[in-house]
């Protein structure tokens, strides 16, 4: 049973890839592009997010 | 000669509409989280087996690829999402129980859900307060999930401790980014559809407390 869920997973992980790699094509072709600063807008909070995460672990350990 | 009372009205009635779609996801979001809760609550009491998280992902992903995009535009596609929320939850029990176990499991539990809102809310308070439309990430996005998905396929049949806190690591990273993505697609009228928004949102959050659970379960000495 286990090994067969994890071949349906697989599978349907599979199609997530396909309809990630066509939403990634459309993202490229029409979506907008980033202004000055906009990926420093992005990395402050994604690094707090790492930093937080960390501090989570050490609480737990 | 161009009408400013035109652009006014205009530019207010798309604020109504942005602000009203903002809203229906927000508590449709909610509605779905505690359903959710509920059903991962009914699948711990009946203790169901490890093996029902697969299951339930299984069917609620196909869900989410077949059914809802057909069904989002009309009142059934509130159904089909309940659904698909319903059974994650359940599946989600199945994995808290096996976590409770543990003797740690009930601090880990809570600190992944706490840390779960934290992150949550402190990354859609941010989207909603700058100015910066977060668009420009859809290609790096899909471009992260095609790698984390190639990843865990791999993984499935591995089973590496290693690679499992990896993927569960940028799965966090990937969902943060997500959160900003949609959130700013919402506010600047690229998603209008308030049951797609939401279950890209549900989507995030399910996914960044599966991936705080798993690390947090890996780090902690249990």
């Amino acid at each position: 049973m286990e090994l067969f869920l994890k071949i349906a997973a697989a599978a349907v992980m599979g199609m997530m890839v396909f309809y990630a790699w066509r939403a990634y094509r459309q993202w490229q072709a029409h979506g907008p592009k980033a202004q000055k600063g906009d990926w420093q807008a992005v990395v402050l909070p994604l690094a707090l997010v790492a930093g937080f995460v960390a501090l989570l672990v050490a609480m737990v350990r | 000669m161009a009408n400013p009372n035109y652009s006014i009205a205009h530019s207010t009635e798309r604020a109504l509409s942005t602000n009203k779609v903002l809203k229906n996801t927000y508590m449709l979001l909610s509605a779905t989280l505690v359903f959710s809760a509920l059903m991962a609550g009914l699948s711990m009491m009946l203790a169901v087996p490890p093996w029902m998280y697969m299951a339930s992902v299984i069917v609620a992903m196909v869900l989410g690829i077949f059914v809802l995009p057909r069904t989002a535009s009309s009142s059934s596609g509130i159904g089909v999402l309940f659904l698909i929320t319903g059974l994650l939850g359940f599946g989600l029990g199945a994995i808290l129980t096996l976590y409770l176990k543990l003797p740690h499991g009930p601090q880990v539990i809570g600190t992944a859900f706490a840390g779960t809102g934290l992150i949550f809310l402190g990354l859609s308070g941010y989207a909603l307060t700058t100015k910066r439309d977060f668009s420009f990430m859809g290609g790096f996005l899909f471009a992260g999930i095609m790698v984390v998905f190639l990843v865990a396929i791999a993984n499935i049949f591995l089973a590496m401790p290693a690679l499992s806190l990896a993927v569960s690591g940028a799965i966090i990273l990937l969902m943060s980014g997500f959160i900003l993505f949609d959130t700013s697609r919402i506010i600047n009228g690229g998603e209008t559809n308030y049951i797609m928004a939401t279950y890209g949102l549900y989507l995030s959050i399910f996914n960044i407390f599966i991936s705080l659970l798993q690390i947090l379960g890996i780090m902690s000495d249990d």
